[in-house]
């Protein structure tokens, strides 16, 4: 269970992450989740859309550095301790976690985490043990 | 020693003269050389008065060496046709440096001095494996720069076809390539890069093509970036070494062997002299590079300092050549950055760059001054390959390329990847270094 995951890469530079949301939204390409991590000198725009294989298409074409990598995402309830009962699932492991990011999904009923995880599959197990909902691709 | 057939050409029998024949040979041409200099060129005159020598006192080869130097300012200060030794009415054609660092250096020739050209130029395609037959792509300049017309008319004397696309204009370059059964190249290095990457954005396998051969030159590169240039595209890559204050390509070329570039020395005298004090050093030490032209007529070179750094061979090359092979060029003397106290050569940062893995060359040196103190900004284009979606990945790229640039140069450099096909890319030589110090 992975979803598809679009990341560009970006200078540092004011106006540097204008272009490619031009371009999605002159496609008709929704952005459902979205995360900007930097450093000093860069940074990365990572985006679940509609169409990842459209987009990823397109930001190439106009000469963006793209990645297309598989992440989890999963979904839990949008209430205290929701993110808690998540990490409990995985302690006791060596999952590690590269990066994640949140969104609310289903009008603030549900919270959305998209996760990068040095072990995917593993971390998808835990997780389904722990009862929590795994979401696919289709599901978004 | 066997000789290599394929590359024997008859115009080339000089390349396999033995070398007491082909003293002679440069000794009589030295002395008619410097008797047209003294008779014809005021500066020549007056510099060799002032050394207190005369053509008289050239009694063998190693007398160049009490010729005075030529300085690239001295064809500045004479701009433009102050050093001409024809009237107008035999010069046939005018060629002119880029003068980018101000005016330009006008170079004559006289109808000799073409055909002395071409010839040279026939021997360099031989020398690297080019026939009669080759299809030759010339995307060197054409125009006032040598390198468009002087490779032009080399090829054609060889008997290939020559494509004159000239440079620029990329994609036409890869269609010509891909649709004209082109076995054969000709342009800067830099440039053939930049194809390289073009093509494979198009989706042309260049390895897939009959191109076979390149002939690069114009400006110094490296070893590592043969290596790519053979790898990526599926050919072999050769050297050719000239520049326009001589004659312009043809100066020197590698063989099929690419260990060294042989000197047309029976056209174009060369010395290494210690850059500081002037002095000729023995064959085999690396110094400046320093040129005779024995039969230019137009425009003769009495010890023209070219600011190239290399070193002379007399040891034998397998391809049966007897003329000397240089070192190849990667360095400039006044390329070099003097940057918090150490010498810096844009090429050694290349060779650091090509050698990690997946790193494109494509890359620009910014000098700048903080508080008192250079600083070093290398900027590398990440590219798809080297793009790991996490930060880290990208943060621990650019310390590997600062910790090899550091224990080449042994001084700490800012390493900053930029964003694909945002260095300004060159259809002629590269700009690879921005000094934004103020001194």
């Amino acid at each position: 269970m992975r979803i598809t995951q679009i990341s560009i890469f970006a200078e540092n530079k004011p106006g540097h992450v204008t272009a490619p949301f031009r371009l999605l939204a002159d496609a008709q390409i929704n952005i459902r989740a979205l995360s900007l991590a930097d450093s000093k000198y860069f940074g990365i725009l990572r985006m679940i859309v509609s169409d990842s294989k459209k987009a990823a298409e397109l930001l190439k074409e106009a000469g963006f550095l793209v990645k297309v990598t598989e992440v989890v995402a999963i979904q839990v309830p949008d209430v205290p301790g929701g993110m808690a009962g998540v990490m409990d699932a995985l302690n006791g492991t060596s999952i590690n976690i590269e990066y994640m990011y949140a969104y609310p999904f289903k009008a603030g009923e549900k919270a959305m985490l998209i996760f990068r995880f040095d072990d995917p599959d593993a971390a998808v197990r835990k997780f389904q043990e722990a009862g929590i909902t795994v979401v696919g691709q289709e599901e978004l | 020693m066997e000789v290599n057939k394929t590359c024997f050409h008859p115009v080339s029998a000089l390349d396999y003269i033995p070398r007491t024949e082909l003293e002679q040979l440069q000794f009589a041409r030295l002395r008619r050389i410097v008797q047209r200099a003294w008779d014809k060129v005021e500066l020549f005159r007056s510099r060799m008065e002032e050394r207190h020598v005369t053509p008289d006192d050239i009694q063998s080869v190693s007398d160049v060496a009490k010729l005075p130097f030529t300085l690239k300012s001295d064809l500045r200060d004479t701009y433009p046709f102050g050093l001409f030794a024809s009237p107008m009415q035999d010069i046939v054609r005018l060629h002119a440096s880029s003068g980018t660092t101000g005016k330009p250096i006008v170079v004559p020739y006289t109808q000799k001095d073409l055909d002395v050209w071409s010839s040279v130029l026939v021997r360099a395609f031989a020398a690297c494996g080019l026939h009669e037959g080759d299809v030759v792509q010339n995307a060197y300049g054409y125009g006032l720069f040598t390198g468009g017309l002087g490779a032009h008319y080399g090829a054609e004397r060889l008997g290939a076809t020559v494509i004159p696309i000239s440079g620029g204009n990329t994609e036409r370059q890869l269609m010509v390539m891909s649709d004209f059964g082109v076995t054969a190249i000709t342009c800067t290095p830099t440039y053939f890069l930049h194809l390289i990457d073009r093509a494979q954005n198009m989706g042309i396998d260049l390895r897939k093509l009959p191109l076979r051969a390149g002939v690069f030159g114009a400006e110094p590169w490296t070893e590592s970036m043969r290596q790519r240039i053979e790898q990526e595209a599926g050919i072999k890559a050769y050297d050719v070494y000239g520049l326009s204050e001589i004659i312009g390509p043809g100066v020197a070329v590698e063989c099929t062997h690419q260990n060294g570039l042989h000197v047309f020395e029976d056209h174009f005298y060369p010395e290494i002299i210690d850059p500081e004090t002037g002095n000729v050093l023995p064959d085999g030490e690396e110094g400046e590079l320093v040129l005779t032209t024995l039969s230019k007529e137009a425009m003769p070179m009495l010890r023209y300092r070219t600011r190239d750094i290399t070193s002379l061979s007399t040891e034998p090359c397998p391809c049966g050549r007897t003329i000397r092979r240089m070192r190849r060029i990667t360095r400039r003397s006044d390329d070099m950055m003097i940057i918090r106290g150490v010498n810096v050569f844009p090429s050694q940062i290349e060779s650091v760059l090509l050698s990690i893995e997946n790193t494109l060359p494509h890359y620009q040196i910014i000098l700048t001054r903080h508080r008192g103190l250079d600083q070093i900004e290398v900027q590398v284009e990440v590219t798809a390959d080297m793009f790991g979606d996490t930060v880290g990945a990208l943060q621990s790229l650019q310390d590997k390329l600062a910790d090899a640039i550091e224990r080449v140069l042994l001084i700490r450099v800012q390493v900053t990847l930029v964003e694909p096909r945002t260095i300004p890319r060159s259809e002629g030589k590269a700009r690879r270094i921005i000094d934004r110090r103020s001194l």
